[in-house]
């Protein structure tokens, strides 16, 4: 059997999330195994480990927008100028920036 | 410089990281992996200085953490040579080419270990002085490659950690023992001046302004200097450079070392290099039937 590479991927801790650490070449799955274990978890550095082999995984790495749909994104909304607005209307007096539920999402997870 | 290689170069030089999958100018690929594989030679051949001392370790505790010293190093190569595969060289050929003296290996890994002595101060200064270059590896532009350079980081820690311990036990010793540092450094010094590389400067070097290394090579030295001289002053020994001093803007003047020198002993004219070459070609000689068995047992 032609030798695989194999992509490993390292937990820390339990509860955190597996990262990707680095690959290794083996003739299966088994050699793949002790090879990781050596490598990864020899030191008890590692809680788990995952083990793909490299051609099972599917990336993306596009992710159009032709519509520039802006309503899912952060910078589709501009709630500043008309949360002033409101609150003059009302005769709140001025604050810096919106609290609790109002905060601006962050760009990502 | 075609458009793409340079929007690729002001990528890399403002911090920008890449991947095994994107696309990469020729000659950032050609320098990457000749300088990744000359790291993974570099760990290679250099358990072959500490492995003679196995049988010789002074007590078990001192063979098993030898031991596992060798596997980590050996490890590393393991490790680097999967990055070398990934950018298009096949590890074989890197060990053919290891092995028929075609590419190098560092300049500390040419040098006999005479005593116990000398790997107590590969184990500290050898590995001290290669941390302050993987340390920096770590803002590589190539992610693979800094990805794992946290994981040899790591455990080369625990290899300075050996190395002062054995170090520390003979210098609060005999005035023999004492005596046997002393000159382990005495002869490793020079070696140690050398590993950096030639002071040329950051913005000459290719491999910086790509981006492989993220600091000159005077600088990694600087730090080296910084970081041990006090270390080992501290100890009572003595730094064989008459000329060695900190000057009050904190840089380190030394005896320059013989840069013909080291790309002497770089090129395989060192005082070990060819019988560590030879003992490289004996073992893969030796362990090729290995491979065959594995590959006909998972087949």
């Amino acid at each position: 059997m032609t030798p695989r590479v194999f992509e490993v991927f390292r937990r820390e801790r339990h509860g955190q999330p597996f990262q990707h650490a680095g690959s290794l070449v083996a003739p299966d799955q088994r050699f793949a195994e002790i090879y990781a274990r050596e490598q990864y978890g020899r030191r008890q550095e590692s809680d788990a480990l995952w083990l793909v082999p490299r051609e099972d995984i599917h990336e993306i790495v596009e992710f159009p927008d032709e519509f520039d749909l802006k309503y899912r994104r952060v910078d589709g909304y501009s709630i500043k100028a008309r949360l002033k607005q409101a609150r003059e209307r009302s005769g709140s007096p001025p604050r810096g920036e919106p609290l609790g539920l109002e905060e601006t999402p962050e760009a990502g997870p | 410089m075609d458009s793409r290689t340079q929007e690729f170069l002001e990528h890399v030089q403002s911090g920008g990281q890449v991947e095994s999958t994107d696309w990469l100018p020729d000659e950032y690929r050609r320098r990457l992996v000749k300088f990744v594989e000359m790291h993974a030679n570099s760990e290679l051949m250099g358990v072959l200085p500490e492995r003679d001392w196995i049988l010789r370790a002074p007590t078990l505790q001192r063979k098993l953490a030898l031991t596992a010293k060798i596997q980590d190093e050996v490890g590393h190569a393991q490790l680097i040579y999967r990055v070398v595969e990934d950018l298009g060289k096949p590890r074989e050929q890197c060990l053919d080419d290891l092995i028929s003296g075609k590419s190098k290996f560092h300049n500390v890994f040419h040098y006999p270990t005479r005593t116990w002595g000398d790997v107590g101060v590969i184990a500290w200064l050898v590995d001290a002085a290669a941390i302050v270059s993987q340390k920096a590896l770590l803002k590589c532009s190539y992610a693979p490659y800094a990805r794992i350079m946290k994981k040899i980081c790591w455990e080369e820690s625990f290899h300075i950690l050996h190395g002062r311990d054995v170090i520390l036990a003979l210098v609060t010793g005999t005035p023999a023992q004492f005596e046997l540092v002393q000159e382990a450094l005495d002869r490793w010094w020079e070696p140690l001046m050398m590993f950096h590389g030639t002071p040329i400067p950051a913005d000459e070097d290719p491999m910086y302004v790509w981006r492989i290394k993220s600091q000159g090579n005077e600088d990694a030295r600087q730090q080296f200097l910084e970081g041990y001289v006090p270390q080992i002053r501290e100890l009572g020994l003595t730094v064989p450079d008459p000329n060695l001093r900190r000057r009050e803007d904190g840089v380190w003047e030394y005896t320059e070392p013989d840069w013909d020198r080291l790309m002497a002993v770089v090129s395989g004219h060192g005082p070990a290099s060819q019988e560590r070459l030879g003992f490289r070609r004996l073992s893969r000689a030796g362990v090729e039937w290995v491979s065959r068995v594995v590959l006909a047992e998972a087949a």
